[in-house]
């Protein structure tokens, strides 16, 4: 496959950074995304240039590192993946591929294609746990029976890896989706409601302190999502909020 | 230096109880004037530094992702073993130490052992409290599933992320002590070499990614936690990043190293697909709970496979050979790792592999889903014969248990595993071998600790599935809070450790030079050239199965390409910022060293064992053949300024209480 | 929390505007039915007409409600969106939108813009005629004026042309606002797809409704 590829290019956190046109030849659809950077890195230092920066480690979907706007879609145009697992079979041959980093003012460039996502950190700072002591000095695992429906559902908002896609997606950057996983999955199970109040409103507080934006219910997280967390998450912390409100 | 391991005295199921009871303890007015670096935050790291912080310790922590949530414990799927007997099926401590320590093919160190079989009852409980949903039945209790290598069911999972939501667990609690300030977090951060003050481990020199500034963080004790080298291969599971440069300074600066060929792989990966390759993907241990493994029984249709003449689903049951099945009735698909794996290699080597490489063999579910499916119809009273029927409940349920992998095998293969069988093959996936650690978790560098997968200490030479999360976090929630307090009792009127001592700036000088030297190199290849070339010497010569020859040829070829590496390197781009190649430079330099340890550690080892299978040393039906005369130790290797020259000490593994016998799995 | 802190959320924020929305369609509704008499009995408009412009209730009570409501769904509708927006300072150079999302969900502020407008010619139409017609010039009671107000402005091909254009764009804006008023309030459950399908029938019959009405009007007189 030969392809075009418009990437951002940006030194650091100060420069103004630009879109860049390259040519690349030799891809093979059974490549991934990421080893198609690889490969076009690797020839872009042999002829004497700077590799293009970008965030990646696990290249299983499950670290929540990789990141990129590909084609105008966070994680690029296939569903239900990563940056890491999207392969080139998706892609034909002479097309044009633009790879922007996730843009937000709460996560601002580092170099290239890699961005600063500590915000999301610092949301879980302010509640994102259960207030349990690690001494393992703790009741039984099995003295608390949990409902398999809401064992499920709150699994289904742990499965959140993090990686900032909705933040990216949403055209007004909100992080909802992120923060209402975590909200969420406490809140289904017991062991997390008895600070259920606390948490919500002091992980809102900090959301809205980072600089995130407002959630329209574009659903736009939700489809791009690639661990596909509902937006019923998002009512759910909607809901919890307003009587943690009342409570708090 | 004479190894001393420390084991407590008195009888094995009383040892860490009794030495808990006396080891000292530091009052908690004093663990506030008491610092600790944390270097990685996997399930060892993470959980070591929020216990630790929680105690009162001023924590520093380190990882050089973007935040602690990624490191590679997330990717662990299939779950976390532990002596509940939830399930009444006889499992207990005594079974969970016993078969680690017959797994690990009798190379592990007992006391350690036994007390990771103690805790791992806790670890459960410490979960559950934390809010990690692990998996349940209907009655709302929690769920097991057997993992190879047992014959009970003590595995807790969390469908196929157990990993995932282990780490996210200790993350959170990691979370509540950042927002208390209790430990001070420094993402994006490499570890590039220890300090050590008066013989004792007492900082770091750490990069920060990145600025690129060389920084000097000082601390009591430093903790170790970042994870195995299996990167090494530079194909296998293991995250990109994944790097043994925390693990192999502190080596060259004392510690001794521990085992290197003891390397797991595992026998369920997705089979490389090309040159441009750049990891691999494990698929769950779990599958092998249904997933029947086979190929074709006649050569003439492996060939019509991987010539795409055939497809897996033309060939009848007779015409297939479940070699697992064939060869281990008892145990069958569900042998341990190194059992597995060596088999598949047979199989492959003999001609029967199934995908173009001719390097694969099928995990086929077809089975599973009728078995299920006839389950789910009796349940809900539709007729058992309505093969479409069935199919549809059978693909349900294995949908329910495994959807996330079968989800990720079609994203990479572009193949539906539902309808037809997986192709699968062995890739390094674990190293159990690592920093040589005392039963106190202490390297041979006094105050510096080791943890997790990046210690040696307790699955001897074949790890068991579901027992490195186990591990990592038995490690950092209950075995290390406690040992430190020994070690740090009598540092508790020191006072702050000043970073503007010699050795901070000698340590500093080293890795600036480091740096300067790959940058000013202007060599012709990048630094993956020599990772992938290192990666292949690994992989044909001392990989599942190794000789005294090919050992001997990796061991002049990896120094050779050393020798190129520095002379040839080519790192573009600045150091004072954020500088990818850079960072993979300096990882490389270390694998490079290591893989030469490596590779002399298992041309020693003249015997079978575990992951170290040595073509010379096999039974006449081609099993491990272990020599517990001449072998039964740790091999601890030292540092003395070239991997060829290191010197080799030995820490004689004492059995009490398990008997030495042949692993059979038949 | 202080409760201070709670009118800043941006939750809060968004709550209110749910409920200022659904507050808006349930007047929208009362309005259509009240237009759609006058399609099919002229006495019946005008007894309901002289009813809703003369009883206190109405004009005291809730029109003011109604007032405030608008103007707080419009002004924290701008206020939301200049926040939004500067919540991401550089765009993309390619965005795929319409893979993840409506059209109508991501350019709520454009129709919102549009019926903004549209309101003020609304107003200009009827609201400010009225409140003169009462409160200014203190005419008297005709309890048979409104039909004929309503036929008349309906004689300019321009103004029902106009009227088409906003009640189109007023529909794309409750297709979006409809379901996503009851996600804002935390509602999202298993009724929620039936709902969803309510308020789509809800965004299609109200809007066109009043084009019917209004083009009814536009030929018929």
């Amino acid at each position: 496959m030969k392809l075009t590829l418009k990437i951002w290019r940006q030194k650091n956190a100060q420069d103004k950074g630009a879109m860049v046109d390259y040519q690349i030849d030799g891809i093979e659809p059974d490549m991934s995304f990421l080893e198609m950077l690889d490969v076009f890195n690797e020839d872009l230092m042999s002829k004497g240039g700077e590799p293009v920066a970008f965030d990646h480690d696990c290249r299983e979907g499950i670290c929540g590192m990789c990141s990129l706007y590909i084609n105008g879609e966070a994680h690029g145009p296939d569903r239900g993946v990563t940056t890491c697992q999207l392969h080139m079979r998706m892609f034909k041959d002479g097309d044009t591929i633009t790879i922007e980093p996730f843009r937000a003012a709460a996560f601002p460039v580092v170099k290239d294609l890699v961005v600063n996502r500590s915000a999301f950190d610092r949301i879980q700072h302010a509640g994102g746990f259960i207030s349990v002591n690690t001494s393992g000095n703790t009741i039984d695992a099995n003295t608390i029976p949990i409902n398999k429906q809401d064992a499920d559902d709150a699994f289904d908002a742990a499965t959140c890896i993090g990686c900032g896609a909705c933040v990216a997606t949403c055209k007004n950057s909100s992080a909802m989706l992120f923060v209402a996983a975590k909200v969420s999955q406490y809140a289904l199970l017991p062991q997390g409601k008895i600070e259920a109040t606390d948490r919500v409103l002091n992980m809102v507080h900090q959301m809205d302190a980072e600089g995130f934006g407002n959630c329209t219910n574009t659903g736009a997280c939700e489809v791009e999502c690639p661990k596909g967390i509902s937006l019923e998450n998002i009512a759910r912390m909607n809901r919890e909020y307003m009587s943690a409100s009342m409570k708090g | 230096m004479a190894l001393d391991s420390k084991i407590p005295n008195g009888p094995i199921s009383d040892k860490w109880t009794d030495y808990k009871d006396h080891i000292n303890l530091v009052n908690p007015a004093n663990k506030r004037n008491l610092d600790v670096i944390v270097v990685g935050t996997g399930l060892a790291g993470g959980s070591a530094a929020a216990t630790l912080a929680e105690l009162g310790y001023n924590v520093k922590a380190f990882c050089f992702q973007d935040s602690p949530r990624r490191a590679h414990s997330i990717a662990a799927q299939g779950g976390i073993n532990a002596a509940k007997n939830y399930q009444g099926d006889g499992d207990s401590v005594f079974r969970l130490f016993y078969d680690t320590v017959k797994g690990g093919d009798y190379r592990a160190r007992e006391a350690n052992v036994h007390r990771l079989a103690e805790v791992s009852t806790s670890i459960i409980d410490q979960c559950v409290a934390q809010g990690v949903p692990l998996a349940r039945e209907y009655g709302g209790l929690l769920d097991n599933r057997s993992f190879g290598g047992a014959l009970v069911s003590r595995t807790f999972y969390a469908r196929g992320q157990t990993g995932q939501q282990l780490l996210l667990g200790a993350y959170s609690a990691m979370n509540r002590q950042i927002g208390r300030g209790k430990i001070k977090m420094h993402n994006r951060h490499e570890m590039l070499d220890i300090v050590i003050v008066n013989g004792k481990a007492r900082g770091i020199i750490a990069r920060n990614l990145i600025t690129g500034e060389i920084e000097r963080h000082s601390a009591h004790a430093v903790v170790i936690a970042s994870g195995g080298y299996g990167n090494v291969f530079f194909l296998s599971t293991n995250a990109m990043g994944s790097n043994a440069t925390a693990a192999w300074k502190i080596h060259k600066k004392g510690a001794y190293f521990a085992n290197p060929c003891y390397t797991q792989i595992h026998p369920t990966c997705i089979p490389v697909s090309g040159d441009h390759q750049s990891k691999l993907t494990l698929m769950s241990e779990s599958l092998r709970n249904d997933g029947r493994i086979w190929v074709p029984a006649k050569i003439e249709d492996a060939v019509a496979i991987r010539e795409g003449k055939k497809k897996a689903i033309d060939l009848s049951e007779a015409e297939r050979d479940y070699y697992l099945e064939r060869r281990y009735p008892a145990f069958g698909n569900l042998v341990p790792r190194d059992v597995a794996s060596r088999a598949a290699k047979e199989r492959c080597d003999a001609g029967y592999g199934v995908n173009k490489t001719g390097e694969a063999v099928y995990l086929d579910f077809a089975a599973a889903i009728q078995r299920y499916g006839k389950e789910q119809a009796f349940l809900k009273g539709i007729d058992a014969n309505d093969k479409e029927a069935v199919t549809k409940l059978g693909t349900e349920v294995v949908k329910n248990k495994y959807g996330n992998l079968f989800q990720m095998y079609y994203k990479i293969v572009d193949e539906d595993p539902y309808t037809s069988p997986m192709m699968i093959y062995p890739a390094v996936h674990y190293t159990m071998g690592g920093t040589w650690v005392d039963y106190n978790l202490m390297t041979t560098i006094p105050g510096c600790f080791s943890i997790g997968e990046s210690n040696f200490s307790d699955h001897g030479a074949n790890r068991l599935g579901a027992s490195a999360l186990m591990q990592g976090l038995a490690d950092g929630y209950f075995v290390l809070p406690y040992t430190i307090g020994d070690y740090l009792s009598p540092d508790i009127k020191m006072g702050p450790i000043s970073t503007d001592s010699p050795e901070f700036a000698a340590a500093e000088k080293g890795v600036k030079d480091q740096i300067e030297k790959f940058m000013n190199n202007n060599g012709t290849h990048s630094v993956d050239y020599f990772h992938r070339k290192l990666g292949k010497i690994m992989w044909d010569k001392v990989g599942m199965a190794r000789n005294a020859q090919g050992l001997n040829e990796a061991i002049t070829e990896i120094s050779a390409l050393r020798e190129e590496f520095y002379k040839d390197v080519k790192v573009p781009g600045t150091d004072k910022g954020f500088n990818q190649e850079l960072e993979k430079a300096t990882r490389v330099a270390d694998f490079l060293e290591l893989g030469e340890l490596f590779a002399k550690d298992a041309l020693h080892r003249n015997e079978s064992c575990g992951g170290h299978f040595r073509e010379e040393y096999q039974t006449e039906d081609g099993e491990a053949k272990r020599d517990d005369v001449n072998f039964a130790y740790v091999a601890a290797w030292e540092y003395k300024g070239k991997p060829s020259d290191a010197v080799l000490h030995k820490e004689d593994l004492v059995f009490d209480t398990v008997k030495l016998v042949q692993r059979n799995y038949k | 929390m202080a409760k201070s802190a709670l009118l800043k959320s941006s939750i809060a924020k968004k709550v209110a505007m749910a409920l200022s929305g659904l507050f808006l369609m349930l007047f929208l509704a009362q309005h259509f039915f009240i237009n759609m008499t006058s399609v099919f009995s002229p006495d019946t408009f005008n007894s309901i007409s002289h009813f809703m412009g003369n009883n206190p209730l109405v004009q005291f009570v809730i029109q003011p409600i109604l007032i405030v409501g608008v103007i707080f769904h419009f002004i924290m509708g701008f206020v939301l969106d200049f926040k939004n927006r500067s919540a991401r300072p550089i765009a993309y150079a390619k965005n795929n939108g319409a893979a993840n999302s409506s059209w109508a969900s991501r350019n709520m502020i454009i129709s919102g813009s549009v019926i903004l407008a549209f309101l003020g010619l609304h107003f200009y139409d009827f609201w400010v005629p009225e409140m003169v017609y009462k409160y200014v010039a203190f005419n008297p009671l005709d309890e048979t004026r409104y039909f004929h107000e309503l036929a008349e402005k309906f004689e300019s091909p321009l103004r029902t042309a106009l009227y088409c254009i906003s009640f189109v764009l007023l529909s794309l804006h409750l297709k979006h606002g409809f379901s996503s008023s009851f996600q804002s309030v935390g509602f999202n459950n298993k009724y929620s797809k039936g709902l969803k399908n309510f308020g789509l029938a809800f965004a299609f019959v109200i809007p066109f409704g009043f084009i019917f009405i209004a083009l009814f009007h536009h030929f018929n007189h």
